[in-house]
C-alpha cells in the first residue's frame, strides 16, 4: 500500500494537473478573495481518492476526471417535471447556466434574489460574507476539495435573501440540453431573523454538476427544502448542502432521487443556537447501473437542538446505495436529541447497501440513537397481501411504496410530498 | 483522588458512583511489581534481536524466517491512524523485545526451584497455591479443580497446568515455543493462516517478535474436559509483550478458553501487541473470553498500557461457531477488534463485549463479522461505558459478500455516559452485496435513564441501588455470557468501576 505522505502528494499533483492553463473567473473583490482562498484549500487538500476513507463506497473518479463523460439526454416528457401544480417563483438553469427569458421574474416580497454571475461583478454585495465561509466550514473534520473546486470556479448559481415570510415557494429549475455540459452552481441563501421560505429544486442538471448551497438561518428562520433528482440515467454529480441554523431556527430538507450514474448528496449542518432542528431525508429508487450516496453530517454545537436523518433506499438490477451519516454531539450540546435511521430494500440479488451510521458524542445527558437495516421484501407481508387477492407485481409494488413513505413523511407541506409520492409511484412502474 | 467539581455531577448518578468511576485507576488492585532476576535481550529492534528471540526460543529456521518475512514486511508498513484514538508516536527503539525470570531460564523441577517472588505473583494475581504447584510441576496436586492454567510472564510462559489430563483427552495445551518445538507441523499449517504477517502494523510486528503465547489443538469430537485458561502479565519495565495464540479446534470439537491479563503501575506506558488465531472446523465450537485489566494509567492519565490486539476467528467449515466475550477494562489505550470471518455454511459469530473507560483511557474496539458462506449468522451485542475523560468508540463492521446468501446480523450498540467531558462514539460500516440476507443495526446513546431510576426508586430502592441496578441492567446481557470461572472477575470489575459505591 502506498505510504500516506506519498499519496497526499499524487492528491496535490492531480489538483494541479486539473487546474493547469484553468484561471479563476473575473469578479469582484469579494468573489475574488472568496474564489482564490478556496482554490488555496483545495490545492492543499488535493483531489479525493477511493483510498480516502470518506469516499470509501464511492469512486470519486468520474466527478474529478479531466474530462467530462458524456451522457446521453433523456427523450424530453419521459420524466414530466414535478411541482407543476404549485404556484412558485420559477428560476431556470440550462446546462447550469441562468436562463432569465425561461424564468419567472424574481419578485417575491421579502426575497431578494440576484444571480450570481451578476453579484460576483460587485464589489459589495451581502454575499460577501457567505460565499464560501461555509464550504471552509465543513473541510473540518472531513476533507470537501469538491466543494472548494466549486466555491472557487462556479460562477452559476442565485443569491437569495429573505427577510420576510415567503408567500410563495422558489423552485430551481435545472434543464439539460447538451450532452457532454459540466456544471457548477453555488446557491446562497439568507433567512434573516424569523424569515421563511420554501425552495424547491428539480432537473437533471448537466452531464456532470458539481452543486454547493449555502444557507444560513436567522434566529427562528424556517427553510423548507424540497429536492427531485429524476431519471437521467447517464449523469454524474455531486450536490452539497452546508446549513448553519441560529436559535429556534429549522431546516428541514428532502430529497427524492432515481437513477443517475452516479450521484453524491452531501449534507454538513450545524446546530449553533439553542432549540434548533435540522431534518435530512431522503428517498431514492435505483435501477440498473446506479450509484447513490448520500453522506450527511450533523453539528449539535448547541443545547436541546433535535436532528433526525431518515433516509430509505429501494435497489434492485445491480444498483448501489450508499449511507453515510454521523451526529456529532459537542460537549456544551446538552438535551439533544438525535436520530437517524438507513434502510433499504433490495429487491434483487445484484444490489448492494452500504452504510456507515455514526454517532460521536461529547455531552452526556442527550438521546441519540441511529438503526440502519437492509433486506430483502418481507415473504409473511407478501403472502398477506396475495392471500387478499392481490398480483404479486402490485403487493410488492405497494410494499415498496410503503417502505418509502415513511421518508416522504418528512416533508412539512402534504401537497409537495403528494406530488413526490405520486411521481415515485411512476418512477417505480416503468421498471427500469 | 481528584476533588469532584459539583457541576460534574447530574441526577441520577450519585457523588459516589462518580467517585468510584473516577478512582477506578487508583484503585487499580494489580499495579503491584515483582522484583524479580530478568534475563533482557538489548534494547531496540532490529533482525539480530529477531535472531536472538529465535535462538532463545530454540526455533528451528523456518520460524526464524517466518519471523524476518515479518519484520521485513513492518519495516515497509505505516502505523494505522483512522481509529479514534490519539496516539503518542511510539518509539520502538526504546523497548525491551524479549524478557524471561531468570528463575525459568532452567525449567523448575519442584516448587523449592520456582523463585519465591514469583509465587507471590501467583499469589497476588488470585492462583491459589495449589495452582502455584501446578505451575511449578509438582504433580498431583488439584485434581479436582476443573480449569487448566498457562501463564506468561512477560515474554514466556512459566508453566501450563493439567498438561497430563489434558493430553489423555488428545487436547494439546502449552506454550505456543514449545508447540513450535514439539507439533511444527501444526504450527506450519496454521500459524499465520487467520492473522496474515502483513495483516495490519501490529499483527506484523507481533510476527516478528512474539516470544511466547498459548496454543491448543481440540482433535476431531473432543469436547475438551475443561476451560482452558491463560494469564498475562507484563512485569519487567521498558517491555513490550507481544504474545501469540493459536487455536485449532478440529470436526466436531468443543473448547472454551479464557484469559486475563494485568500489568504494574509505572510512569512510563508500555506496549502489547498480539494476536489471536483460532481455526474452527466442521461442526466444531470456540468460545473465547478475556477480561483485559492491563494498567490503565492513573487518574491524570500518566502511564498504562497501549494495547493493540489482533484477533480473528476463522470459521472455515459448515457449521462452525465461535463466541468472543470481552471486558475491557484495562489499558491506556485500547485498539482491538475480535473478529469472525464466516467462510463455511452455517457457521455463527457472536461477539460480546463491555468497554469500560475511565479517566483518560481511549477505547476503539469492536468486531468484524464477515459472512462468506451461505446462511451465516452473526450478533454483536456491545456496551460502552464512558467516564472522566475517556474517549470510548466501537467500531465495527458487518460484511455480507454476494454468495452468502440468507445470513443474518444484527448488532445492538449502547453507549453509556458518566460525566460531560467524556465521549462515546459509534462507527459501524455495513455492507451488504446480497438481498437475500437480513443485516440490523441498532445504536443508543444515553445517560442512566431517569424513568428507570424513578421507577426503582418509587418501588423503595435507595438512590444508590437503583443506580447500580440500572447500570447492571445495561451490562447484564453480556455478563450472562461470560463462563462462570470469568463472570466473578468481570462482574467484580464492573462493580469497581460503577457498582463499589452501592450497598
Amino acid at each position: 500500500m502506498m505510504p500516506r505522505a506519498k499519496l497526499a502528494q499524487q492528491k496535490r499533483d492531480a489538483v494541479s494537473a486539473l487546474l493547469d492553463g484553468r484561471s479563476l473567473p473575473a469578479g469582484g473583490a469579494w468573489a475574488t478573495k472568496a474564489r482564490k482562498a478556496a482554490e488555496a484549500r483545495l490545492r492543499d487538500m488535493g483531489l479525493p481518492v477511493r483510498r480516502d476513507e470518506y469516499w470509501r463506497y464511492t469512486d470519486p473518479r468520474r466527478l474529478t476526471e479531466a474530462t467530462v463523460q458524456p451522457g446521453q439526454l433523456h427523450p424530453q416528457g419521459d420524466d414530466a417535471p414535478v411541482f407543476d401544480a404549485i404556484d412558485r417563483v420559477k428560476l431556470v438553469f440550462v446546462d447550469g447556466v441562468f436562463d432569465p427569458a425561461a424564468s419567472d421574474a424574481p419578485e417575491l416580497a421579502g426575497v431578494e434574489i440576484t444571480p450570481l454571475a451578476e453579484a460576483a461583478r460587485t464589489d459589495l454585495h451581502w454575499a460577501r460574507d457567505l460565499y464560501g465561509t461555509l464550504e471552509a466550514r465543513s473541510q473540518n473534520p472531513v476533507q470537501r476539495p469538491l466543494a472548494s473546486l466549486n466555491t472557487s470556479y462556479a460562477t452559476e448559481g442565485m443569491l437569495i435573501r429573505v427577510t420576510g415570510v415567503a408567500a410563495r415557494p422558489v423552485a430551481l429549475i435545472y434543464q439539460r440540453k447538451n450532452e457532454a455540459a459540466e456544471a457548477m452552481t453555488h446557491h446562497l441563501i439568507r433567512l434573516e431573523q424569523g424569515a421563511e421560505l420554501t425552495i424547491l429544486e428539480d432537473g437533471p442538471v448537466a452531464a456532470r454538476y458539481n452543486q454547493v448551497m449555502e444557507v444560513d438561518l436567522g434566529e427562528g428562520a424556517v427553510l423548507n427544502h424540497v429536492r427531485t433528482q429524476g431519471r437521467d440515467h447517464e449523469r454524474a454529480g455531486v450536490t452539497h448542502l452546508f446549513a448553519q441554523l441560529d436559535a429556534q431556527a429549522q431546516l428541514k430538507s428532502f430529497t427524492l432521487s432515481a437513477n443517475g450514474a452516479l450521484t453524491r448528496n452531501e449534507a454538513v449542518i450545524w446546530l449553533d443556537g439553542a432549540d434548533g432542528a435540522a431534518h435530512i431525508a431522503g428517498a431514492t429508487v435505483g435501477d440498473g447501473a446506479f450509484h447513490h450516496d448520500d453522506t450527511v453530517f450533523i453539528n449539535h454545537a448547541a443545547p436541546r437542538c433535535d436532528s433526525r436523518q431518515v433516509f430509505k433506499k429501494v435497489l434492485r438490477h445491480g444498483a448501489v446505495g450508499v449511507f453515510q451519516g454521523k451526529i456529532l454531539v459537542d460537549q456544551v450540546a446538552q438535551l439533544t436529541d438525535g436520530y437517524q435511521i438507513s434502510q433499504s430494500l433490495l429487491l434483487d440479488e445484484n444490489a448492494q447497501f452500504l452504510a456507515k451510521p455514526e454517532l460521536e458524542i461529547y455531552a452526556d445527558d442527550v438521546k441519540c440513537s441511529h438503526g440502519s437495516t437492509s433486506g430483502e421484501i418481507d415473504q409473511s407481508q407478501l403472502f398477506y397481501l396475495r392471500a387478499r387477492g392481490l398480483p404479486e407485481d402490485q403487493a410488492k409494488l405497494l410494499l415498496v411504496l410503503a417502505f418509502l413513505s415513511e421518508a416522504l413523511e418528512e416533508i412539512a407541506d402534504p401537497a409537495l410530498a403528494d406530488d413526490l409520492r405520486d411521481k415515485m409511484e411512476a418512477w417505480l412502474k416503468r421498471r427500469g | 483522588m481528584e476533588a469532584l467539581d459539583e457541576s460534574q455531577l447530574r441526577e441520577g448518578v450519585d457523588r459516589e458512583t462518580v467517585e468510584t468511576v473516577q478512582s477506578m485507576a487508583g484503585t487499580y488492585k494489580h499495579g503491584w511489581e515483582t522484583e524479580i532476576e530478568m534475563e533482557f535481550a538489548p534494547k531496540g529492534l532490529n533482525e539480530d534481536i529477531i535472531r536472538l528471540i529465535s535462538e532463545k526460543n530454540n526455533e528451528p529456521e523456518w520460524m526464524l524466517d517466518w519471523r524476518l518475512a515479518a519484520y521485513r514486511r513492518w519495516l515497509t508498513m505505516e502505523s494505522p491512524d483512522w481509529a479514534m484514538l490519539n496516539i503518542p508516536m511510539i518509539d520502538y527503539q526504546d523497548q525491551y523485545y524479549y524478557a524471561k525470570p531468570k528463575s525459568m531460564v532452567d525449567k523448575p523441577k519442584s516448587l523449592d526451584d520456582v523463585d519465591p517472588k514469583l509465587l507471590e505473583t501467583y499469589a497476588k494475581l488470585g492462583i491459589p497455591l495449589k495452582e502455584q504447584a501446578i505451575l511449578a510441576g509438582v504433580e498431583g496436586a488439584g485434581e479436582e479443580r476443573k480449569v487448566a492454567v498457562d501463564a506468561v510472564f512477560d515474554s514466556v510462559s512459566v508453566g501450563t497446568t493439567f498438561r497430563k489430563e489434558l493430553e489423555a483427552a488428545g487436547v494439546i495445551f502449552c506454550s505456543i515455543s514449545e508447540a513450535v518445538q514439539e507439533h511444527p507441523e501444526l504450527v506450519k499449517k496454521y500459524l499465520g493462516s487467520v492473522v496474515p504477517q502483513n495483516d495490519n502494523y501490529f499483527a506484523a510486528l507481533n510476527s516478528a517478535v512474539f516470544s511466547d503465547g498459548s496454543f491448543v489443538y481440540i482433535p476431531a469430537g473432543v469436547k475438551c474436559p475443561m476451560e482452558l485458561s491463560t494469564y498475562f502479565r507484563i512485569n519487567a519495565e521498558n517491555t513490550g509483550q507481544f504474545e501469540r495464540t493459536l487455536i485449532i479446534a478440529e470436526k466436531g470439537s468443543h473448547v472454551s478458553y479464557l484469559e486475563g491479563c494485568t500489568a504494574p503501575k509505572r510512569d512510563t506506558h508500555q506496549l502489547h501487541a498480539a494476536v489471536v488465531e483460532i481455526v474452527v472446523l466442521e461442526d466444531a465450537e470456540v468460545k473465547y473470553s478475556t477480561v483485559q485489566n492491563w494498567y490503565p494509567g492513573d487518574e491524570n492519565g500518566k502511564g498504562g498500557i497501549y494495547n493493540f490486539v489482533t484477533k480473528r476467528a476463522d470459521c472455515r467449515e459448515a457449521r462452525a461457531k465461535v463466541m468472543w466475550t470481552q471486558v475491557e477494562t484495562g489499558s491506556a489505550i485500547t485498539w482491538k477488534y475480535p473478529s469472525c470471518i464466516l467462510r463455511g455454511d452455517d457457521s455463527q459469530g457472536e461477539f460480546y463485549s463491555i468497554a469500560i473507560a475511565n479517566n483518560w483511557q481511549q477505547a476503539d474496539t469492536g468486531t468484524k463479522m464477515v459472512h462468506l458462506g451461505k446462511n451465516t449468522r452473526s450478533r454483536i451485542v456491545s456496551k460502552g461505558i464512558s467516564a472522566g475523560h475517556a474517549q470510548n468508540t466501537y467500531r465495527g463492521l458487518v460484511s455480507m459478500h454476494p454468495k452468502a446468501r440468507d445470513s443474518r446480523n444484527y448488532t445492538q450498540c449502547d453507549s453509556l455516559l458518566i460525566g460531560d467531558k467524556c465521549g462515546a462514539h459509534t462507527v459501524p460500516y455495513i455492507e451488504v452485496r446480497n438481498a437475500s440476507s437480513r443485516v440490523e443495526h441498532e445504536a443508543t446513546t444515553s445517560k442512566v435513564d431517569d424513568d428507570q431510576l424513578f421507577y426503582c426508586r418509587s418501588r423503595g430502592m435507595d438512590e444508590e441501588e437503583a443506580v447500580a441496578l440500572v447500570v447492571n441492567g445495561f451490562c447484564k446481557e453480556v455478563l450472562q455470557e461470560l463462563p462462570m470461572e470469568f463472570a466473578m472477575e468481570a462482574q467484580a470489575l464492573v462493580a469497581i468501576s460503577l457498582e463499589g459505591s452501592v450497598g
